[in-house]
Parts: C-alpha cells; sequence; structure tokens
C-alpha cells in the first residue's frame, strides 16, 4: 500500500485578481466526483446512483430546473435590496444552487435540516417565505420562522456549531425510534473549526442518523480550500468511521441521489454519510465582501462553465422538452416570487421597541423584568409630548 | 429526613429527575459506567439505561452541542462538565446558541438544559480543577446560574433546574460534596423556596454576608465566631447568581446598613462587584460604609500548597465584616498609603 503524494493546491497569487484560471486548482484531479449529469448536460449513467433518482423523468426535472432559477432570482433580488439599503447585509447563494435544491428535495418532512447562513435554497425547499428569511437580514427580526413548522432550524452564523445542533437532534430521533434523519449544511471552511470535528465524532459514535452536507464552495472568504485541508475533505469520513461521498455539487441529480441515499442509510439506522459537495459561490461571501481582492475573473469564468442552471438545461432540451416554452413559464414565476419579495421587504414594519426584551427566558426573569419596566417609563417620557 | 451527603442528594435529586420525565437524559465524561469522577450519578446507568445516562467522548463542546439538538428534539439534557476549568471549550455552545436560541427563534425553541459544574477549590487538586468561573455565565443573558450550598438545597434546586425551561448552569461546590446533612427526599417542589430566591441562613443584625456555594459554610462558621465578640451577623445564601433576588439582600441590607459580599472567584468584575453596585443603588440611604467584597485575589488558581493564601476563608471574611463595621482591621490606618493606588 502506497500513501498518495500531498496533493499541490495552488494559492491564490499575491496580486489582486490574479487566479489560476483552472477550477482544478480546488479540485484535485486524483479526487473524482460522482456526477450525473455534466457540464455539457450529457446525462451520465451510474449504477449505484441511478435508483435514487429513477422517478425524475422530464417533468421532474423541469421541476428542479424551476427552483434553481427561482432561487437563483431571489437571491439576486435580495443583492439587489441589499444594494439599495433594504437590507443591512446579503451573504448570496448564486453558484450553489444545485447543492442546496439537490439536497434539500431528498429530505422527508419530518426530516429536520440545520444550516448555515447561506443556505437560502434550503429554506425555499423547506416552504419558508423568502420575505421571512430576508426580514433577519434586514435587521427586522432576530429568525425568520418557526423551525418546527419547517423542520428547519434557524440559520447559524457560528462557522459549524449547527452540525453539534443536527448531531444531537439526531441522536434524540434515534432514541425516539422516529423513521427520520437531520441533516447539516456547512461550508469548507467549517471542516476546520473543532465544532464540525466533534459532531462527526460523536454522530459516528452513537450512529446517529444525521447526513454532514459540506458544500465546498472553495472560498471561506478570502481563504481558499486548500488552507482548510490538503486533502479532498470527503476523504475526512473514513477516519471518524463514515461513508465519505464526493459529488459534483452543481449537478442537481446527483446531489439529489448522494442524499437520498445517505438520508436513506442514516433512517435505517446505518449512522451518519459526509457528503461534500464540489461547487462554487459565484458571488461574494457577503454583500460587504470583494472577491477581487483574492481570486481572479479567469476562475470565476471557469466556473461559469460548469453553472448548475446551464447543464440542467441542457439536458431538458435534448430530453425534447419545449425549454423555451419552460424558460419563460420559469422566469415569469421567478419575476412574480422576486416581486413579491421586493413588496414584502419594503413595505416590513420596524419591530416596536419594546419587543427588544421578548423571549430572553421561557420563564419570568425578576432581573430583566426590571430593566424593562424602567426602560418602559423611559420611552413614556417622549409620548404624549411629556417633553 | 435521611442523612445523606451533598453529592448523594444530587444524586438522588437526579434519580427523581430520571423517574418523573422520560424527556430528561444525563450526558458527560465518565457519568455512566463510573458513575461521575465524584460519583454523583453513581448508579442512574444501571438503574436507567445507557441511553438515559449517556457516556459521551471528550468533548465539552460536543456534549453541550449536541445537548442543544436534543433539546431542540424535545428532550431535557442534564450535561455534566468534569470540572470549572473544563467549561471553556464549551464556551461558544454556552453563550452563543444554549443562552440565545430561544430569543433568536423568537421563543419557539426552547432550551432546558442545565449544565453542572462543579466548581471551586479547597480540594487540593491540579490546575484548571478549582475554578470559580460563574462571573462568565452570570453575565450572558439567557442563562440561569444557581448555586447550591448545602444538601437538602442540592436535591431541591437540581430537581428545579431540570424542571425549568430555561437552561440553567448549576454550580456545585465540589469541596461540600462529602459533607452530610439531613434531606427530606419527600419534600414537594412546591413547598421549597424558589429556584431564584436567595435564602437567610443565619439571621443578624449588625452586618449582612452575602455568599454561595462552598463559602456558606465558612461564612455561617464566621456568624458563630463573630457572635462570640458581640457582633450579629446575618448570612444570606445567594442560590441564585443570575438573577439576583435583590429583594431578600436589599431587605437585609436595609436594616443592617452593612454589606459583605464573599466569593471564591476573583475581585475584579466578580458577582461581589455586581451586588456592591446594585445594591448601592437600590439602598444607598441606607447603608453606613462602603459595601465590602472578600474575594479570591485576581490571579490564575494557584498550587495546590497556595490555595489557602487564595481562598476567602474565616478570618479574611471576619475582616471583611470589620471593615464593614469600621472596626480595627487589615486595611486600618494607612500603613498602606503609598502601596495602593
Amino acid at each position: 500500500m502506497t500513501l498518495s503524494a500531498p496533493i499541490a493546491y495552488s494559492r491564490p497569487e499575491p496580486e489582486r485578481g490574479d487566479g489560476s484560471g483552472d477550477p482544478a486548482h480546488s479540485t484535485p484531479p486524483d479526487a473524482p466526483m460522482l456526477t450525473l449529469v455534466d457540464e455539457h448536460g450529457a446525462r451520465l449513467h451510474d449504477p449505484d446512483l441511478d435508483p435514487w433518482v429513477a422517478d425524475i423523468g422530464p417533468d421532474e426535472l423541469a421541476d428542479l430546473y424551476r427552483d434553481l432559477v427561482v432561487v437563483r432570482r431571489i437571491d439576486a433580488e435580495a443583492t439587489a435590496l441589499q444594494r439599495q439599503g433594504e437590507l443591512a447585509l446579503w451573504p448570496p447563494l448564486a453558484g450553489q444552487e444545485a447543492a442546496q435544491i439537490g439536497s434539500a428535495r431528498a429530505l422527508a418532512a419530518s426530516d429536520f435540516a440545520f444550516s448555515s447562513y447561506r443556505e437560502h435554497a434550503v429554506a425555499w425547499v423547506r416552504g419558508v417565505e423568502p420575505a421571512d428569511l430576508l426580514a433577519v437580514w434586514r435587521g427586522s427580526a432576530p429568525s425568520g420562522w418557526n423551525p418546527y413548522e419547517h423542520g428547519m432550524a434557524v440559520p447559524q452564523i457560528i462557522i459549524g456549531a449547527q452540525t453539534l445542533h443536527a448531531t444531537g437532534y439526531a441522536m434524540g430521533l434515534a432514541w425516539d425510534g422516529a423513521d427520520a434523519a437531520s441533516i447539516a449544511y456547512f461550508g469548507d471552511g467549517a471542516t476546520s473549526e473543532g465544532d464540525v470535528n466533534e459532531a462527526l465524532v460523536f454522530a459516528a459514535s452513537f450512529d446517529a442518523p444525521v447526513v454532514f452536507f459540506c458544500q465546498n464552495n472553495q472560498w471561506a472568504i478570502s481563504e481558499p480550500v486548500g488552507l482548510q485541508s490538503k486533502r479532498p475533505l470527503a476523504r475526512r469520513a473514513d477516519g471518524f468511521g463514515m461513508p465519505g461521498v464526493r459529488v459534483d455539487g452543481n449537478d442537481v441529480l446527483a446531489v439529489l441521489a448522494v442524499t437520498r441515499q445517505a438520508l436513506d442509510r442514516a433512517r435505517r439506522g446505518g449512522g451518519p454519510t459526509f457528503i461534500e459537495a464540489v461547487t462554487y459561490r459565484m458571488g461574494p461571501h457577503t454583500t460587504a465582501d470583494d472577491p477581487t481582492r483574492y481570486r481572479g475573473d479567469d476562475e470565476l469564468a471557469a466556473w461559469r462553465r460548469r453553472d448548475p442552471l446551464a447543464r440542467v438545461r441542457a439536458l431538458l432540451e435534448t430530453s425534447g422538452m419545449d425549454v423555451a416554452s419552460l424558460d419563460r413559464d420559469v422566469q415569469a414565476a421567478a419575476d412574480r416570487a422576486a416581486a413579491d419579495l421586493r413588496h414584502a421587504i419594503t413595505t416590513l414594519a420596524d419591530p416596536a421597541p419594546m419587543t427588544v426584551f421578548d423571549h430572553v427566558y421561557a420563564e419570568p426573569n425578576s432581573h430583566l423584568e426590571r430593566q424593562k419596566a424602567r426602560y418602559a417609563r423611559y420611552l413614556a417620557m417622549f409620548e404624549d409630548g411629556a417633553r | 429526613m435521611t442523612t445523606l451527603t451533598f453529592g448523594k442528594a444530587i444524586n438522588e435529586g437526579l434519580r427523581r429527575a430520571l423517574a418523573d420525565e422520560d424527556r430528561v437524559v444525563l450526558m458527560g465524561e465518565d457519568i455512566g459506567t463510573l458513575g461521575g469522577v465524584f460519583r454523583v450519578t453513581d448508579g442512574l446507568k444501571d438503574e436507567f439505561g445507557a441511553k438515559r445516562v449517556v457516556d459521551t467522548p471528550l468533548s465539552e463542546a460536543g456534549i453541550v452541542g449536541t445537548a442543544v439538538g436534543l433539546a431542540y428534539r424535545g428532550y431535557r439534557p442534564v450535561v455534566e462538565i468534569q470540572f470549572d476549568g473544563f467549561v471553556y471549550p464549551a464556551f461558544d455552545q454556552l453563550v452563543a446558541q444554549v443562552a440565545k436560541l430561544h430569543y433568536r427563534s423568537r421563543g419557539t425553541v426552547k432550551m432546558p438544559l442545565v449544565i453542572r459544574i462543579p466548581f471551586g477549590g479547597g480540594i487540593g487538586a491540579a490546575e484548571h480543577h478549582s475554578e470559580s468561573p460563574e462571573a462568565y455565565f452570570a453575565h450572558t443573558a439567557g442563562l440561569r446560574v444557581v448555586a447550591c450550598s448545602n444538601p437538602q438545597d442540592a436535591y431541591v434546586m437540581i430537581r428545579q433546574a431540570i424542571a425549568s425551561d430555561d437552561p440553567v448552569v448549576f454550580f456545585e461546590p465540589k469541596r461540600r460534596y462529602h459533607q452530610k446533612s439531613e434531606v427530606d427526599l419527600d419534600a414537594s417542589l412546591a413547598d421549597q423556596p424558589p429556584l431564584g430566591v436567595a435564602t437567610v441562613v443565619v439571621p443578624g443584625t449588625d452586618v449582612t454576608l452575602v455568599t454561595y456555594g462552598g463559602l456558606v459554610q465558612t461564612a455561617r462558621d464566621a456568624a458563630v465566631a463573630a457572635a462570640e465578640e458581640g457582633v450579629s451577623i446575618e448570612v444570606i445564601d445567594l442560590r441564585s447568581l443570575a438573577p439576583v433576588d435583590y429583594s431578600t439582600i436589599e431587605a437585609s441590607v436595609r436594616r443592617t446598613g452593612r454589606l459583605v459580599v464573599a466569593h471564591e472567584a476573583g475581585e475584579q468584575l466578580g458577582l461581589g462587584a455586581e451586588l456592591a453596585a446594585s445594591l448601592t443603588e437600590r439602598c444607598f440611604e441606607y447603608l453606613e460604609a462602603a459595601p465590602v467584597r472578600v474575594t479570591g485575589h485576581d490571579i490564575p488558581y494557584p498550587p495546590a500548597k497556595l490555595e489557602r493564601y487564595h481562598l476567602p476563608d474565616l478570618d479574611r471574611i471576619l475582616d471583611g465584616v470589620d471593615r464593614a463595621l469600621g472596626r480595627p482591621n487589615s486595611l486600618s490606618g494607612d500603613s498602606l498609603s503609598g502601596v495602593e493606588a
């Protein structure tokens, strides 16, 4: 047995905007990805994965395409709203639509998702109103939805912390004998966090029905994935005692297949799976970020050729579908969603001042009640012309 | 009434909670087969099984973080942090996750966790085994913080903490684990002082002495010693460090006009600072002297052979009482002038 040579990840050039232009620099060539639809829209066959998407015919594929287009439009609208001052910040998902739609579509209603802050498409699939999602980024609410109504926890900003929550939730599912699983969404940067590694240990030790869904989007703000790992991330799984799957994260069909497979394994008591979905963050980390400081146009162009939407569209064309008609239909749906979102956000009332004290505790708390009463008196001074 | 050690009283409280509510699970390092390094969970795994009393991998963030997920799922996890100094790896999960999730989820997700932490010194332990980290958690909105001081309270308070829908950081003074006293195991929780109240454990008239955890017994001893000199100390066991039951302390200070706060934790920004400030605000006109703090030094916890020079003991507490009373004390006169900045 021989150990493979270390994989040489290139680092960003010191000069501004000078990237390698080759997506392979962050996608090691010796680490094949599971793919069912290649970047030209050709349907590849995989005897292990094909059964997991046997139900996906042209109509179902068109439905996935609709989701991909709509969430990209919502994401673009949110970015525009931020630029126009309606949101404080926005972390765009552009480029990661297939990874999120494919994996979220694999979830059953009884499953539970724990996400980071970029899983807007997962929230979309889980039935969250986009305006509820954006209210948080507008600064109008600490969270947008009741997790139990959507089977999706409040998003997590602290990198990787939610992977432990997903693991604990899954331990509870197993102890309850529930026919369900949890899924933890996190990024390539998060794999360096202690919490993620501890979650992998706990999940393996307790055979927890959890799927670790890592979107390797190549960049943790300005740090390339090569700074987090010298090996493809999926390879780490073996050391923790679970299968690791490396999938083309821009291939919605392959992502759907591997996530269904992993969820099924989890629900059957087979334990956790680590999925590395290889994808790319086409936009900035957030609207406050400037990616031209750390990566080049060539790299972005290379990844644009692997656009997750284009390849589905190409496949639909070869399937004989009237794609022009579908596009009109889908674009109209996307425009409607964006218009609805814009209307909801720009007419959203600011929360009342005293709600700042709401829900700190579940039970009465003498200290906070005193502080609240005093602040109410203070605010009252400004009413009725008292001051 | 049954005579129990402090540790056994908590054990009985945990047993009752496990028996009464099947969503209660215990998690921690060595708590199952071994029964905990202090044997507080002794016998519980045998009685309730490995899914109710869970030996976890060695990861404090992992323990607390998975407990968060279990709480999401409707469980009521009671986690043990093996020693006070081991809680720091779980700090993010405690202050950024456990403390905030009810607020962040607008009240839809409850976090009824109990985080049990053996705390404080006095047992000649190794580094990181004698700390008093309570102020970090008392400072954190969303957490309740309590410290018990005797077997009866320990038995009742652990059950109350588990019953609370808010997360409770539960400090157990490890140097008192082997102390024995009477415990009423049949006590109804409804008849017991609520979790959030302070209790007057020694009534007195000259000075109010507030403390918690392992120093409550020391304060009781100080009250006995002071009485021999004709000084009447009212000892209050704070019990709840966040929120603080100011009404009980305020009533006492209004009568005595003098306040001494004692704790093992360092002075700077400790509970004593908060109590001194808050009680000065609340009963300034009743105070006849500045509030006095008797605390550990602001140093890393020292080696075992030095801990008695760090921890407040009976004599240092009495010296603090003398300061509050204006009697001759270690700071009397001007011998320190030029030393104190």
